[in-house]
Order: structure tokens, then C-alpha cells, then sequence
């Protein structure tokens, strides 16, 4: 940072004011951020339980036993791989949907812009717990609205949140159309940015929609998309009110996820030692794709 | 901007088919809510209601309390958007305009550690929450959303953009530096306050995990803990369900009808400068 742009004087009366200014949003971020990250790691190395939470005295530190016993835990390793499933699968294809919706409202040939633009974003906004509702009984395999448009298909009613196999699938589809928009408007600025003559060129080059697609739209766009996988990763590996409300992790555990696990060891069983390992596994998760997704794009 | 070829039809055909995807499941709870007990539970289902009633809403409203729980939401709402409000601008402004030692250290860490998900800090936060006391109040909703890094950052990035100049002039006339921050720093802000208010209103207002955990009486419950509370003894209901779920989004979406250019605005600055 250019120093000599703050010409300001700090005179005396300044740095009480500093400290003003600065200390509640900091003190604040200290003790209800930091504090409590650095409590969790240290709660990952204790037995912390239903005991302890009457009486910190029974707190007794054991290592990394908690880590150890998660390796083992099968339900751990249930959830671990829903959570995987559900953000290889919805994750691309999420993105995949905002580039395409992001492209076709970018193009001149578009009518109603705006009104296009509003109702993709709609779900976006609204209430998850509210909208996971309305998709339940969307999915209801009797009277739902889906089973009812397959049915013009000659598609038999399946039974979408009864069914291990089709569960997290519906959940995946319901989170793509949560959160498509978001990405959409990102997208969409990232094209902004791409200057026009780019395209003139390469159509007076003779290229076609796909060409510059491929060597024009993409590699302009690549510092977008890497933001918008960064964002997407970190939000769909915290998957937790979409399965709560409409299957409540089940059937067979085929929707449970990092989060709700995290959730039912801590806040249902208290056992919160056990359930601070695993948000720190699931950190370590995030954290690792965050820098393998920023990794990949330097190499490119 | 894109010229694709495929002819105009074709274009605005899909963009129409992926608006009835995205529109349908609001236009049909919308409808469902109006709809008497039962109806919305027929195959083939019902679009549109037989016989218009609200029955479900005077449901909600006089049976199971849904006032108390909306009043919740709109309380937490707004303090925590007021507050947060109040001390990230402070902050900022300190960011931006006094010297001090390790400052970009201090900010690239709090910047940097964005990326820790919230779910990390939900354990110790309640058990400090729990020895204060505050658990199944008000505070502990209020408390950990006095301040954030991301509005920090979003109002930091704003305000970069005006120029020394100005507050320097305001110094050199004798103006305090509360003064300043009142008198000149805000109002240039305001569009950014804004947005922010937007963003920390809507995300307080649509969060679950967290007032799921620490609101612990139905009386003080937000509407998304209320409403997944109702899910489980109402599962058979669709069209009280629906009813609900209209009451829970439809102040958030008059918000955003409202005020989406400053919301879109917003979402663009706080991804595209980085």
C-alpha cells in the first residue's frame, strides 16, 4: 500500500479515536470468530461431553483420539461421501447452469432482460428452509408436482425423497435451482468485461459460436469461474437445511451430510469434542479445495 | 457481449422454459396456500384453487402463533443489520483513514480467514453464550452478528475510491474525526449501507442452523425454525405448509423487489474487484 496517499496526521487526539473506531467490529470478530475457532481446535483434543457441559472438570484431554475414532466411524464416512457426492455433482453442474443462463442473457437477441434475469435469481434470495418445504411436496411421490409432469412422459412415480437412490439426486436438483442465479450475476459481469472487438475479430476470422466460446468466452473468463467454484465449494460443502427439511438425512442415511452430522454428535448427543474434530475435518475439506482449485489455475 | 447464433426463437424459448423451472414452485405454493384442507394433496394435483380461502393463514395466525415468530424474525433482523451497520462502517473507516502499524497484516488475516466456515465456531460460541447466559434470547442471535469481515471488506472497497482531499479539508476546517465520520464518510457511503443493510438483512432473516441451535423455546423462535418445526407435525398439510412458506419468504422478496439493482450491484462488487 502506497503509504504517502494517507497523508492524514495521526496526532493525538487520533489514536483514541483509532482505537474508537477500530476496537468494537475487531473486538467483536476476536471474541465471537477467532476465540471460538481456536476453542474448537483445542475441544478437537478433549473428550468434551453431556458430563463436561455440567462440570468443566470432566474435561480431559485424549490426543487425537477424536480423529482416530472418526476414521472409524462408519456413519462418518456415510456422510463424508454424501457430502462429496453432492458437491461433484451439483456443484459443475450449478456452474454449468449460471454460464448457460449467464450467456443466453447476455446475448443482443434476448427480449425481457430484466424479467429473465429477476426470476432466475428469485430463488436465489428466498428462504431455504422455506423453499426446501415447497420442494418437498413437490417431490411427494403421489401428488407432487414432478412425478405429475414425468407422468406425460409415460415416467412411473418415483418416490424421490423415500428412495436412497433418488434422494440426494433431488436434493441436488433443488440446490441447482437454489443457487444458479448467484453465479449467473457473476458470470454475467465477468462477460462485461470481455471487450466486444475480441468477437468482431474472430467472426471477421471466420469462427464459429463454439470457437469463441472455446477460445475467446472461456479463457477471458477464467478468473470468474475460479472465484465462482471457489464460492460454490465452500457453500455446498456446508450442506445441511435442504436434507434437514426434506429428509431429515435418511432415507438410510442416503442424504446425510458433514454439517448435520456435525450437528446431531454436537447439539443432539452433546458430544462436542467428538463434533469439533469433525468441523475441523470439514475446514481441512474446504481448505483444501479452495487451494487445489487456485493451484490448477495457476499451472493452466 | 455474445452473439450466439442459433435464431432468436430458439433463444428466448429456452430462457422461457428455464423461467416456468424457476417460477414454478413459488407460483404453485402461492396457489397451494389458498387452497381448503386436502386440496393440494389430489392427483392429478390442483394448479389453481377450487374455492379461494384463507383458512390456512387464520390458521397460522390464530392457532399456532406464527405472529410471535414473525415478530422475532423482524426484530433479530434488524437489530443485527443496524448494528453491524454501525460497527463495520467504524471499522472501515478506520481502515482506510488512520495509520497504523501492521494494518494490511491485520486486514489480509481477516480477509484471509473468510474462509473459515461458520460451523467451525458453533460450539465454543455456544458454550460462551451458554455461561453469559443469553441462550434462548435475543442476544445470542444478536451477539455474533455484531460485526463482520465481509462488510468490513465490501465497505472498505467502496470507500477506497474517495479521494484524501476531502477529509483532509474537513481536518484542516477543525472537524473532529467523529465528525468526519458522521458528516462525511457515511453519506459518501450510503449507497454501499445500503446493500449491506440488504445482504446482513436477508441473511439473518434466512438463517437456520444457527438460531436452530440456540433458540431453544417456540416462543422465540425465528419463522425458518418455526416453520421446520411445523414440518414435522404438519407433513400432511401442504397447504398450511404453503401458507407459512409464503409468510417466511414474502418480506424477503418485497425487500428485494425493491431494492435489487443496489442488491445485484453489491453481489458484482464483492466478487469481481476481488
Amino acid at each position: 500500500m502506497n503509504s504517502s496517499k494517507y497523508k492524514y496526521d495521526s496526532g493525538l487526539g487520533s489514536k483514541k479515536s483509532l482505537i474508537i473506531f477500530l476496537s468494537p467490529a475487531l473486538l467483536a470478530i476476536l471474541i465471537f470468530f477467532f476465540i471460538p475457532v481456536i476453542s474448537a481446535f483445542i475441544m478437537s483434543f478433549t473428550d468434551f461431553s453431556i458430563y463436561a457441559l455440567a462440570d468443566w472438570n470432566y474435561i480431559q484431554f485424549i490426543g487425537l483420539d477424536n480423529y482416530f475414532r472418526l476414521f472409524d466411524d462408519p456413519l462418518f464416512w456415510i456422510a463424508l461421501k454424501n457430502t462429496f457426492y453432492f458437491v461433484i455433482t451439483a456443484g459443475p453442474l450449478s456452474i454449468i447452469a449460471s454460464l448457460t443462463a449467464a450467456i443466453l442473457l447476455s446475448s443482443k437477441l434476448t427480449a425481457f432482460k430484466s424479467f429473465f434475469r429477476l426470476s432466475f435469481f428469485l430463488p436465489v434470495v428466498t428462504t431455504l428452509v422455506a423453499v426446501a418445504i415447497v420442494w418437498r411436496f413437490i417431490y411427494h411421490p403421489n401428488f407432487g408436482l414432478l412425478n405429475y409432469f414425468l407422468s406425460y412422459f409415460g415416467i412411473s412415480p418415483i418416490d424421490w425423497l423415500g428412495d436412497p437412490v433418488w434422494a440426494m439426486p433431488a436434493i441436488i436438483l433443488m440446490a441447482i435451482w437454489k443457487s444458479f442465479g448467484y453465479n449467473m450475476i457473476i458470470f454475467i459481469a465477468g462477460l462485461q468485461n470481455i471487450p466486444e472487438q475480441l468477437y468482431e475479430a474472430a467472426e471477421i476470422e471466420g469462427a464459429n459460436s463454439w470457437h469463441k466460446f472455446h477460445h475467446i468466452t472461456l479463457p477471458l473468463l477464467a478468473p470468474t469461474t475460479l472465484f465462482v467454484g471457489i464460492i460454490t465449494l465452500i457453500g455446498f460443502f456446508q450442506l445441511f437445511a435442504e436434507p434437514y427439511i426434506m429428509t431429515q438425512g435418511g432415507p438410510l442415511n442416503s442424504t446425510l451430510s458433514i454439517v448435520q452430522y456435525m450437528y446431531q454428535e454436537g447439539f443432539r448427543w452433546w458430544n462436542m469434542g467428538y463434533s469439533a474434530a469433525i468441523a475441523f475435518v470439514l475446514f481441512t475439506i474446504i481448505f483444501t479445495g479452495s487451494i487445489i482449485q487456485l493451484k490448477m489455475k495457476k499451472n493452466d | 457481449m455474445i452473439s450466439l447464433k442459433p435464431k432468436p426463437i430458439l433463444l428466448n424459448l429456452l430462457l422461457i422454459i428455464i423461467t416456468v423451472i424457476t417460477l414454478t414452485p413459488f407460483l404453485w405454493m402461492v396457489s397451494a396456500s389458498f387452497m381448503l384442507d386436502g386440496h393440494a394433496s389430489t392427483y392429478p394435483p390442483r394448479f389453481l384453487p377450487d374455492e379461494f380461502t384463507i383458512t390456512q393463514y387464520s390458521k397460522l395466525f390464530t392457532k399456532l402463533n406464527i405472529t410471535t415468530n414473525m415478530l422475532n424474525s423482524f426484530i433479530l433482523s434488524i437489530s443485527v443489520t443496524l448494528i453491524s451497520l454501525l460497527f463495520n462502517s467504524m471499522a472501515a473507516y478506520a481502515f482506510l483513514k488512520f495509520r497504523f502499524k501492521g494494518k494490511e497484516k491485520l486486514f489480509t488475516i481477516l480477509l484471509s480467514s473468510m474462509i473459515i466456515p461458520s460451523q467451525v465456531t458453533m460450539l465454543p460460541l455456544f458454550l460462551m453464550l451458554k455461561e453469559m447466559g443469553v441462550i434462548n434470547t435475543y442476544f445470542a442471535i444478536i451477539i455474533p452478528g455484531l460485526a463482520n469481515i465481509f462488510g468490513i471488506f465490501l465497505i472498505r472497497q467502496y470507500a477506497q475510491s474517495i479521494p484524501d482531499s476531502l477529509f483532509e479539508a474537513a481536518k484542516i476546517d477543525g472537524a473532529t474525526d467523529f465528525q468526519i465520520y458522521t458528516k462525511i464518510f457515511v453519506p459518501i457511503i450510503k449507497p454501499i449501507l445500503v446493500t449491506l443493510a440488504l445482504f446482513t438483512f436477508m441473511g439473518t432473516w434466512n438463517d437456520f442452523l444457527w438460531p436452530l441451535i440456540t433458540l431453544t423455546d417456540e416462543s422465540m423462535y425465528t419463522l425458518p425454525v418455526a416453520m421446520s418445526n411445523l414440518m414435522s407435525e404438519h407433513s400432511k398439510d401442504p397447504e398450511l405448509m404453503m401458507a407459512g412458506s409464503v409468510l417466511t419468504i414474502l418480506p424477503i422478496i418485497i425487500v428485494f423487489l425493491a431494492m435489487q439493482k443496489q442488491y445485484i450491484k453489491g453481489l458484482m462488487m464483492g466478487s469481481v474487484k476481488e
